[in-house]
């Protein structure tokens, strides 16, 4: 992977809640880059702003003030729908909690966001057929007509990733995905994240455990609202990936 | 979206949730049931009343006199008297015949049979023709009884039923008060006309009715008082001016002027006017008590949808989370409402005319299942549906997608 091109580019980034004397900042002017295909955690306590960070990174809500480019698209000030349709077509998200739709077959739940792209419309054959080929990505090809109560949490973080890619996405971002998981079905998610970040998927990962950020290329440490420092975890991209997926393994 | 998406969503929603669906349609159901039922129930009586009317007879024009009582011991004055049916009858042209009719009620008696308060209606020759009545068995009475004040009478099918059972009541003799008098004839079932019931009446000349059953101590300088006097016009006459005529001539003979008359006139047009206009009311009163049912309904769809709102806010914010603009939620909540009332609306139709049959066939009320009727609840309950259904769509629209990832 040569000439990385800037995915993320966040300049300033304030974000306020509340206003007036009650008003409390979550951030406090963050300013962070993220190259294509790279894999980065976001680490720190609870109240530093990595939550607020991810919301913002993930188009789920608006800065206060400063600036976000995303994909070369400054997505700033945008409105709702267009932000819907950016997160639709640029962002894909694992959570953890998974967040799958209860009573609904893992194909469906896979094919979601393929309803919302109304840029780039398939029909339901087409999506199906992309649907399966995600879901043999993430191992579950043998499970897509099963319902989420139906699947191991492991399983169920697998069709939440399957989701995640449908669309194409230019990044991933995972919220704690191994927060709800035992440490096998952890680790199986994690090497998966890194056999995605191996075909050059950039992952944006959010987690309070140090193991587990030690996983990534770089660690981004927030502290009340600012970056505290930026830690390079001092591997190459493959060697990670090769080394994480066979211990998955 | 796409609808068809869309559509199929929202059928999956309401096919995970069967019973609190049909809960929710339930007010949709009733409600265009009830329109459809309460429609084909005033359609129903309307036809009934207005086949009534027309029983009454054609081309009718109906006189009928207004006492003015003086206070006590005073002559009572004015009203009609017999003799200005014959003045009618000859003074007025376009007019076929005229029947008079003076009503008494009296006990009657047959062997053992007593019947009490049996109305006697004095009347003329001409009854059977103007009022629309037909002899089943022996005849009416002819001119010369009734000049004669023969001790006839005919009896309406019913009365005749209760004082004869099966036994041939022609040629039988009838105690009437005080009065013996033979049946000569019965009447062909006629039914209840209004509130009149012309099948429980016994027909006798009026001029027995003056002798024996009404008792006047005027009628020697003033004539015998009647109650209605029904004139027959010629249908081609010019109706307005017939009217014209009899008034004039009522307030020349009754020495009146036009605003103190003592007499009404009407025309079976007023009468189907005057139906018509209360029907009219009873059915547009029936149709707005339905349709206060089809917007609670529509309240309740508006509930049970604010609910699920609030249940599947965690959906909502993972659709929203993987693209869904607010009007994609928006459409699929509106989506869903929609389908809700009009599944409501379509059973509520199978309901209505269900309903609308099996009430005609077990009351005694006529039901006509109105096309317009289904159209309009049916219509209606669309319309309530997206109305109602706006709202909570709109607030599963305005929620926040962090929020909404959050709720438990």
């Amino acid at each position: 992977m040569t000439a990385q091109q800037t995915i993320i580019q966040t300049i300033d980034l304030t974000k306020v809640y509340g206003m007036g004397d009650v008003s409390v900042a979550a951030l406090k002017g963050v300013s962070v880059d993220i190259l294509a295909g790279e894999f980065v955690a976001i680490m720190g306590p609870s109240g530093s702003g990595k939550s607020t960070l991810m919301h913002i990174l993930g188009c789920l809500s608006h800065p206060t003030d400063g600036r976000y480019i995303l994909d070369g698209e400054d997505v700033s000030h945008m409105d709702r729908a267009q932000l819907a349709a950016v997160r639709n077509q640029k962002i894909g998200f694992v959570f953890q909690a998974y967040n799958l739709l209860a009573r609904t077959s893992a194909l469906r739940n896979v094919t979601l966001p393929l309803l919302y792209n109304h840029a780039n419309p398939k029909t339901l054959a087409e999506g199906d057929e992309k649907a399966r080929v995600v879901l043999e990505l993430v191992g579950l090809a043998d499970r897509m007509n099963h319902q989420p109560h139906e699947l191991s949490g492991g399983q169920q973080q697998r069709v939440a990733i399957a989701r995640a890619l449908i669309n194409d996405p230019v990044m991933v971002i995972a919220d704690e995905p191994t927060g709800n998981l035992d440490s096998h079905s952890g680790e199986e998610i994690m090497g998966l994240l890194h056999v995605l970040h191996q075909k050059g998927t950039t992952i944006v990962m959010v987690t309070h455990d140090p193991k587990i950020a030690t996983h990534t290329q770089r660690t981004i440490h927030l502290l009340d609202g600012l970056v505290d420092n930026v830690v390079n975890n001092g591997h190459d991209v493959a060697q990670v990936s090769d080394l994480r997926y066979k211990e998955a393994k | 979206m796409k609808p068809s998406e869309a559509m199929r969503i929202a059928w999956e929603a309401i096919l995970k949730n069967k019973v609190r669906s049909v809960l929710t349609m339930l007010g949709i159901i009733i409600g265009v049931a009830a329109v459809i039922i309460m429609v084909a129930i005033s359609a129903g009586t309307e036809a009934t009343i207005s086949e009534q009317i027309t029983s009454l007879g054609s081309n009718l024009v109906f006189v009928q006199g207004s006492f003015q009582r003086g206070g006590p011991g005073q002559i009572p004055t004015g009203g009609l008297v017999y003799d200005d049916a014959a003045a009618i009858q000859d003074n007025v042209s376009g007019v076929v015949s005229v029947v008079v009719e003076q009503n008494s009620s009296e006990t009657v008696k047959v062997g053992d049979v007593t019947l009490e308060n049996v109305e006697l209606l004095g009347t003329t020759t001409g009854f059977p023709s103007v009022r629309d009545m037909d002899i089943a068995e022996g005849r009416y009475f002819s001119e010369k009884e009734l000049e004669r004040k023969s001790k006839v009478a005919v009896l309406g099918s019913t009365i005749a039923e209760e004082l004869f059972g099966d036994e041939n009541p022609i040629g039988q003799t009838i105690t009437v008060g005080n009065t013996k008098l033979v049946v000569i004839g019965v009447f062909e079932e006629k039914g209840l006309v209004g509130n009149t019931d012309f099948d429980s009446r016994v027909y006798l000349p009026i001029s027995v009715v003056f002798q024996k059953f009404i008792f006047n101590p005027f009628a020697r300088f003033m004539g015998d008082n009647i109650r209605m006097v029904y004139v027959e016009v010629d249908p081609a006459a010019n109706l307005d001016d017939i009217i014209t005529q009899i008034e004039l001539l009522l307030i020349k003979r009754h020495e009146v002027t036009a605003d103190t008359a003592d007499f009404a006139i009407t025309t079976q047009q007023d009468i189907i006017a005057t139906q018509e206009s209360t029907t009219a009311a009873f059915r547009s009163l029936l149709a707005w008590v339905a349709g206060v049912s089809l917007i609670v309904g529509g309240i309740g769809i508006m509930n049970i949808m604010l609910v699920s709102v609030t249940e599947r806010t965690r959906e909502i914010g993972i659709r929203q989370a993987v693209g869904a603009t607010p009007s994609d939620i928006r459409i699929q909540f509106l989506t869903e409402a929609l389908l809700l009332s009009i599944v409501g609306g379509l059973i509520g139709i199978f309901v209505g005319v269900g309903g609308s049959y099996i009430f005609g066939l077990i009351s005694d009320m006529r039901t006509v299942i109105q096309a317009s009727s289904i159209l309009l609840a049916f219509g209606s309950a669309a319309i309530v549906g997206a109305f109602f259904g706006y709202y909570p769509a709109n607030r599963a629209a305005q929620l926040d997608p962090i929020e909404a990832l959050r709720y438990e």
